[in-house]
């Protein structure tokens, strides 16, 4: 059994006027640790807040661990746990007061499943007579992992755990999924951030309420259609260099990406050193170019911005 | 090369707490400045002094020229800010904050008419003027946000995390503006979690525990960590940190 199946779901805002999700479809599988990639406004939340039963769409259906999310609600939601991307835990009670909180209300206790979420229990434990209001950014994201968890669900919804967070605690909240993962839960995890899409086993690019395409990030950064070189030089700026590759007619798109700038062409048999001879006509010398291994950040570009 | 932004030891405490600690660097004209550091390490403290939002503990600093403990209202004329969290008024229309901020920054009516004009044709926002800033994309807020907050041509813009969660094409296009913006003279000092944002500007400081443990070129940065990426430089510098925000 597929413990997330979304079919061609729709979701309007304001009498229809603004557009949240749009023909969205896609398929979880057990032990699986999917990410929704996108920007906001990409529809992320609203997929989230159906599937979790607590928004209805306007058309398509959506099972989730087995039950359809419409007449299924009450065993979703004792079978599902849910991080919303603001934080929503009691800020008058403690750590350890909000934890046995959740636990009550799902007929279970710390002890019992204390197994599930002791790596990331340990690290707040020391505070836990301490109010959730209190807490910092990254002790508030370990208390709502470990709420989310309490209960043992099946399938765990994350809504941008991420978001705002420092690259260490990003990377170290990544290392907490993996181990989540190997403990058997199925995951569904969305990011603005491109980069953590590669720790998915599965991902889908959103923009704008649709899925651009799904696929594991190996094999989507695999078939980026075209060469693409990553650019530098240590004398030129980079607008500079954007601007003359912007002037040149076998450019097929450019931007910048980090030190370098990053480009592909129409001609798919330009080498390198054609690249170069051409900037070094606009003054732009000594560059330096490398075929190189598109990233996720460079799919969603293409895709989004192809026509 | 003019320096904007000096400070000298500046320095704030929280009782026990010291939130910047002996922050000594300064910031040249047109310069893009990225300000980086974990969550927690001080960085918004430090902002806010900059701006002359909140007087230091100790220490000296001087924006634009003017004093941050004696002279905090000629530094708020003097500069632009936007972060992601405050921008622009939702219940505004596009037209409408930018003739309330051109106000703001005593701008008469017929600059406000002119800068208007130049501003939304630079963004090609010329169907959405009469829109109310609720209704646009994410992205589109953060440039006209941007762009409002450099309006007076300010000698500095102070941008606080300016493009989170802002999709990859419009992240480009939200740093063209920025490099438009200093290339004209205006001064950048910007905080991001994004590491490639951070290759974009033209010196970089990490924060850790209050302290400035590392400033200097992306490059040069990055030899001295002996790093491939900003990414790793970071790490390696941020993962020493003892406390979280």
């Amino acid at each position: 059994m597929q413990p997330i199946i979304v079919n061609s779901l729709n979701k309007t805002y304001g009498n229809g006027q603004v557009t949240a999700v749009k023909d969205v479809s896609f398929t979880v599988n057990e032990n699986e640790l999917f990410g929704l990639i996108g920007p906001d406004g990409a529809g992320k939340t609203s997929i989230f807040r159906i599937l979790t039963t607590l928004l209805l769409a306007d058309s398509g259906t959506a099972k989730v661990a087995g039950f359809d999310v419409v007449t299924g609600y009450r065993e979703i939601r004792q079978r599902v746990g849910y991080m919303p991307g603001r934080f929503s835990l009691y800020p008058d009670l403690t750590i350890e007061e909000n934890l046995a909180f959740f636990a009550t209300i799902f007929d279970t206790s710390i002890e019992e499943n204390y197994h599930l979420i002791r790596d990331i229990y340990i690290q707040i434990e020391p505070f836990k007579k301490r109010r959730a209001g209190k807490l910092s950014g990254g002790m508030k994201q370990k208390l709502a992992l470990c709420c989310a968890l309490i209960h043992k669900p099946e399938v765990l919804f994350l809504d941008e755990p991420t978001t705002g967070v420092d690259p260490v605690s990003r990377k170290e909240f990544w290392e907490m999924l993996g181990r989540l993962k190997s403990g058997g839960i199925t995951i569904l995890v969305s990011t603005p951030y491109m980069d953590e899409a590669s720790l998915c086993d599965r991902i889908a690019l959103m923009q704008s309420g649709s899925i651009m395409t799904i696929d594991t990030p190996e094999a989507l950064t695999g078939s980026y259609p075209d060469p693409l070189f990553a650019i530098s030089t240590e004398k030129a700026s980079m607008p500079s260099i954007l601007n003359a590759l912007a002037q040149f007619e076998k450019t097929k798109s450019h931007y910048a990406f980090g030190e370098f700038a990053h480009a592909s062409f129409t001609d798919k048999n330009l080498s390198a050193d054609d690249i170069i001879g051409y900037l070094d006509s606009r003054g732009i010398t000594n560059s330096r170019i490398n075929l190189i291994k598109p990233t996720i950040e460079d799919r969603f570009i293409q895709l989004a911005t192809q026509k | 090369m003019t320096p904007v932004i000096t400070t000298n030891r500046l320095t704030k405490r929280f009782g026990d707490f010291v939130a910047t600690d002996s922050l000594t660097f300064s910031v040249n004209q047109g310069e893009i400045f990225g300000f980086l550091g974990a969550n927690g390490a001080g960085k918004t403290t430090a902002m806010r002094m900059l701006c002359g939002l909140s007087l230091p503990s100790s220490g000296d600093a001087t924006i634009a020229g003017f004093d941050v403990y004696k002279q905090t209202e000629d530094i708020k004329k003097n500069i632009g800010y936007m972060s992601q969290k405050f921008s622009l008024y939702e219940d505004l229309t596009v037209l409408e904050n930018i003739r309330f901020f051109g106000g703001i920054y005593g701008l008469n009516n017929r600059q406000i008419r002119e800068k208007c004009d130049a501003l939304i044709n630079r963004l090609g926002m010329e169907d959405e003027t009469g829109k109310l800033v609720a209704s646009l994309p994410l992205g589109w807020k953060q440039k006209l946000s941007f762009s409002v907050a450099v309006l007076h041509d300010p000698k500095i813009v102070f941008l606080d995390e300016p493009t989170g969660g802002v999709d990859p094409v419009t992240r480009r296009q939200f740093w063209d503006l920025i490099y438009e913006a200093a290339a004209r003279g205006v001064t950048i000092f910007v905080t991001t979690h994004y590491m490639d944002e951070a290759e974009y500007c033209n010196r970089i400081s990490i924060m850790v525990d209050g302290k400035i443990e590392a400033l200097d070129t992306p490059g040069n940065l990055k030899r001295q960590f002996r790093s491939e990426s900003m990414d790793d430089v970071f790490y390696q510098l941020a993962r020493k940190a003892r406390r979280g925000d």
